[in-house]
């Protein structure tokens, strides 16, 4: 019998998606019969409370959790969210009931010893209830006490050798996409850059010294998979130089039909028959630029004005690969809307080699110049973006030291208001009156 | 339920402390076939919805069956997850940054036996545990937030709209029949921890009511410049209040008339609630994407200004999600995103066709970025 009648909530248990009341139920069960014998360190109802809430949200339709709580670890001011319930009385399973970022594997690959020995400590000492995982990356431990924190990341660090992601205004935990590992478009190594970077930045992930939060994202390719471009006040963006390698043979594969050459690598094999494929109509038509053509069974691109947008490739992957120089694009300044409005991230290098050899050392560089300007100049709570449209393009470029490019713009200025610098007009801006009258008469 | 100590001192807290070890490497966690072909894999394949081949170039194979799964889940779920990746696939799985879970086997003779395993589970409920599906020109798992499950400010439950919405579009999770792949994500407040401003479709909890004021506590409980200074629309100013008992405090004043409704105050200031029955409920955003395939990523537009919550199952979002669909998959052309279709035949004729109500809501009032998206031209079409 369970604790609260869920008769709202019960209606989420029908339909074919995977239904996360039946598994909240099937938890509180588990916790209920306890057939393992965990010693448990925080209430062993807290799952049939968590339901009951949640309940009382559904007949509200509103949330019954408090505003924060500042709870966390010695010496760390980020990796833990402090959660209280506002109906302590009714719902004591989950009257405190902290969430922990733990710092995901780049590439979120996992073996089920590393997941088990994260569940063992999670079972014994919190709700056993996760998300796998946060928006930002991290794998979330939803719901323990305050006492369970210093004991919970005790055992992470000692026994698991894993430490907590980021939270508020740090460095959150870089995220990636699982790049060369299990991908032939990846342009570099997204999950190494990725772990580097963890690692390297570890003191601006534990320790909140910035105006707000930072984010760095790891796409392997233009496709974008983990949504740097739109989400990350960094966002490296796998891209290359050189021409795009062509099969010709496979080409023709594909323009023959082979049932091997499926277009777009059989994405399109559903309910609907879209007929046979047509390299001029879904692949040299649908190509932004216009620089390809196919003649005499020949398939010809014009690099020099190719955009790299992935499309070709994405519909032919057994025909063309991207280049043989590659390296990243580094964007900066995208975020969500909050506050004034939604931002998507700008150009600022068009190509950069991704070197593990010297630890990235061109990276790391451009991060440190960026991050001193930001952390000099930003008001509290301003991402970089919101700074960059507040100073200017201009002056990012001051800062990083770098060249003005007309890649860094999608058309130039529509209005003539530069700003000149005193540097750069002749004889500077001081001038003498008397000078120009005996010229000029009032 | 005895105190068990980890080996932590709470009266010595930096004794044999480790810190700033970053996250495990992550290629203690390969699978054998992917450690020794990473980087040099030749092409992938999807076979059918929900399994892809990846071929490298020593002709070694990896087979991939990707299956959907609530982002919230238990450890309950997450053992039996590990009893599938221990019969079948070693002991090895991974997650896609799209909560999907994707086991791999080195041969094509494992994928049957795997597949079926799957298939076979479901829960108490009925719902499957391990849906197959979510690849190419389909529909994939939603990415999310937390809402009323755990979270203080949402104006909508995350995983509820979500169970609702993937059980509304579970078709095309298992198909990829439209014109290209669709990408559907919620976010159960503007602060959009999930980020789904660039999303084919996206699902946005709002609030549409000015925060309250709790006077008797504001100043007890905030920081009163932080409170003013966190409003983007500068309705917020310092007040002095008298309550009812006579006493005077300082609080401060909302000008109601320039609230957007963001909720950054209430961040800021936990005695400034914007929660409301009424007052909130769900706005649908759709067109955007975030790939650089052919046209350039793109922001999701407001396409319905309001629904209102309706628990548990959100009929009016789903209909309205489950429309926009069919009424996509139906007109646009193969590999067109459902922003790019929508770009090309004009926004007028969109909602035409989905049948949407376009009210004033619709036109943007905020800040410069407004004026861009006024027509400045004669062309239109009526």
């Amino acid at each position: 019998m369970a604790k609260h009648e869920t008769p709202l909530l019960d209606q989420l248990e029908s339909g074919p998606w995977p239904s996360f009341v039946s598994d909240l139920k099937q938890q509180a069960e588990v916790r209920a019969k306890n057939e393992a014998g965990i010693e448990f360190q925080i209430p062993q109802d807290c799952c049939e409370d968590l339901l009951g809430i949640l309940e009382l949200s559904y007949k509200h339709g509103r949330t019954h959790w408090k505003h924060g709580g500042i709870v966390g670890v010695f010496g760390y001011g980020g990796g833990v969210i402090g959660r209280y319930c506002d109906q302590p009385e009714m719902f004591p399973g989950v009257e405190a009931f902290h969430t922990l970022r733990v710092n995901q594997p780049a590439g979120k690959y996992y073996t089920t010893k590393y997941l088990r020995d994260i569940m063992d400590l999670w079972n014994r000492r919190g709700s056993g209830v996760t998300n796998m995982h946060g928006a930002t990356g991290d794998i979330i431990l939803l719901g323990t006490t305050t006492p369970q924190l210093e004991e919970i990341f005790w055992e992470l660090t000692h026994n698991l050798n894993q430490d907590l992601g980021g939270s508020g205004s740090n460095l959150r935990t870089p995220a990636d996409c699982l790049g060369q590992s299990r991908c032939e478009y990846a342009c570099y190594d997204t999950q190494d850059l990725c772990h580097f970077l963890t690692n390297e930045y570890q003191d601006e992930l534990h320790r909140p010294a910035f105006p707000y939060k930072f984010k760095f994202k790891f796409d392997g390719c233009p496709n974008c998979c983990v949504a740097s471009i739109a989400r990350s006040d960094m966002s490296f963006i796998g891209t290359w130089k050189d021409d795009i390698q062509i099969d010709q043979d496979a080409v023709n594969k594909y323009v023959e039909n082979d049932p091997a050459y499926p277009p777009e690598a059989g994405a399109h094999r559903g309910s609907r028959d879209w007929g046979e494929f047509d390299i001029e109509k879904e692949v040299l038509d649908l190509c932004p630029t216009h620089c390809m053509k196919f003649e005499n069974k020949k398939l010809f691109i014009d690099d020099a004005n190719c955009t790299r947008c992935m499309h070709c490739i994405n519909v032919m992957p057994r025909a063309l690969k991207p280049g043989k120089e590659k390296g990243c694009s580094i964007l900066v300044g995208a975020k969500a809307p909050i506050l004034d409005g939604a931002q998507m991230a700008s150009l600022l290098v068009p190509f950069m080699p991704v070197n593990a050899e010297n630890d990235y050392e061109e990276i790391t560089d451009l991060i440190d110049k960026i991050w001193d300007w930001w952390m000099e100049e930003a008001k509290n709570r301003e991402r970089l973006g919101e700074l960059l449209k507040r100073q200017g393009f201009q002056k990012l470029l001051e800062v990083t030291e770098l060249e003005a490019l007309p890649q860094h713009v999608q058309y130039p200025r529509e209005n003539p208001y530069v700003f000149w610098r005193e540097d750069e007009v002749p004889g500077g801006f001081t001038r003498d009156i008397k000078e120009f009258r005996k010229f000029h008469q009032r | 339920m005895a105190f068990i100590s980890s080996g932590y001192n709470p009266d010595k807290p930096m004794e044999n402390r480790i810190t700033d070890i970053g996250p495990r490497k992550f290629d203690e966690f390969y699978p054998a076939v992917i450690a020794k072909n990473k980087g040099k894999w030749a092409y992938h394949e999807i076979l059918e919805p929900g399994v892809l081949v990846h071929v490298a170039e020593s002709g070694d194979e990896v087979y991939t069956v990707r299956v959907g799964g609530a982002r919230f889940m238990s450890t309950t779920h997450i053992e039996e997850i590990c009893q599938i990746a221990d019969k079948h696939c070693d002991g090895h799985l991974r997650f896609t940054t799209r909560n999907n879970i994707e086991f791999m086997v080195d041969s094509k003779d494992k994928l049957e036996p795997l597949k079926n395993d799957l298939k076979s589970r479901k829960f108490a409920g009925g719902s499957f545990k391990f849906p197959i599906g979510g690849t190419g020109a389909g529909i994939t798992n939603i990415v999310h937030t937390q809402g009323w499950i755990h979270c203080h400010t949402p104006a909508t439950d995350a995983s509820g709209t979500v169970k609702a919405t993937m059980d509304a579009l579970f078709d095309d999770f298992q198909d990829m029949r439209l014109p290209a792949h669709l990408r559907v994500s919620m976010a159960c407040c503007l602060n959009m921890c999930g980020a789904v401003h660039c999303s084919d479709i996206a699902i946005l909890g709002y609030h549409r009511k000015p925060p309250m004021i709790d006077h008797e506590y504001l100043d007890k409980m905030c920081e009163l410049p932080l409170a003013v200074a966190a409003c983007p629309t500068s309705a917020i100013k310092p007040a002095k209040v008298k309550l009812e008992d006579g006493t005077e405090v300082k609080s401060v004043a909302v000008n109601n008339g320039r609230c957007m409704f963001c909720g950054n105050c209430y961040t800021m200031c936990p005695s400034m609630p914007l929660a409301d029955a009424e007052g909130d409920g769900i706005v649908l955003m759709a067109g955007g994407k975030i790939s650089n395939t052919r046209s350039m990523p793109k922001f999701s537009k407001v396409v319905v200004a309001f629904i209102p919550n309706e628990m548990p199952r959100w009929p009016t979002m789903t209909d309205t999600i489950k429309r926009m669909v069919e009424t996509y998959a139906k007109n646009a052309n193969k590999y067109e995103r459902f922003g790019e279709w929508a770009d090309r035949i004009g926004w007028e004729k969109f909602f035409d066709l989905c049948e949407l109500d376009f009210t004033h809501h619709l036109i943007d009032d905020f800040r410069q970025q407004a004026y861009s998206s006024w027509r400045q031209s004669s062309q239109f079409k009526f």
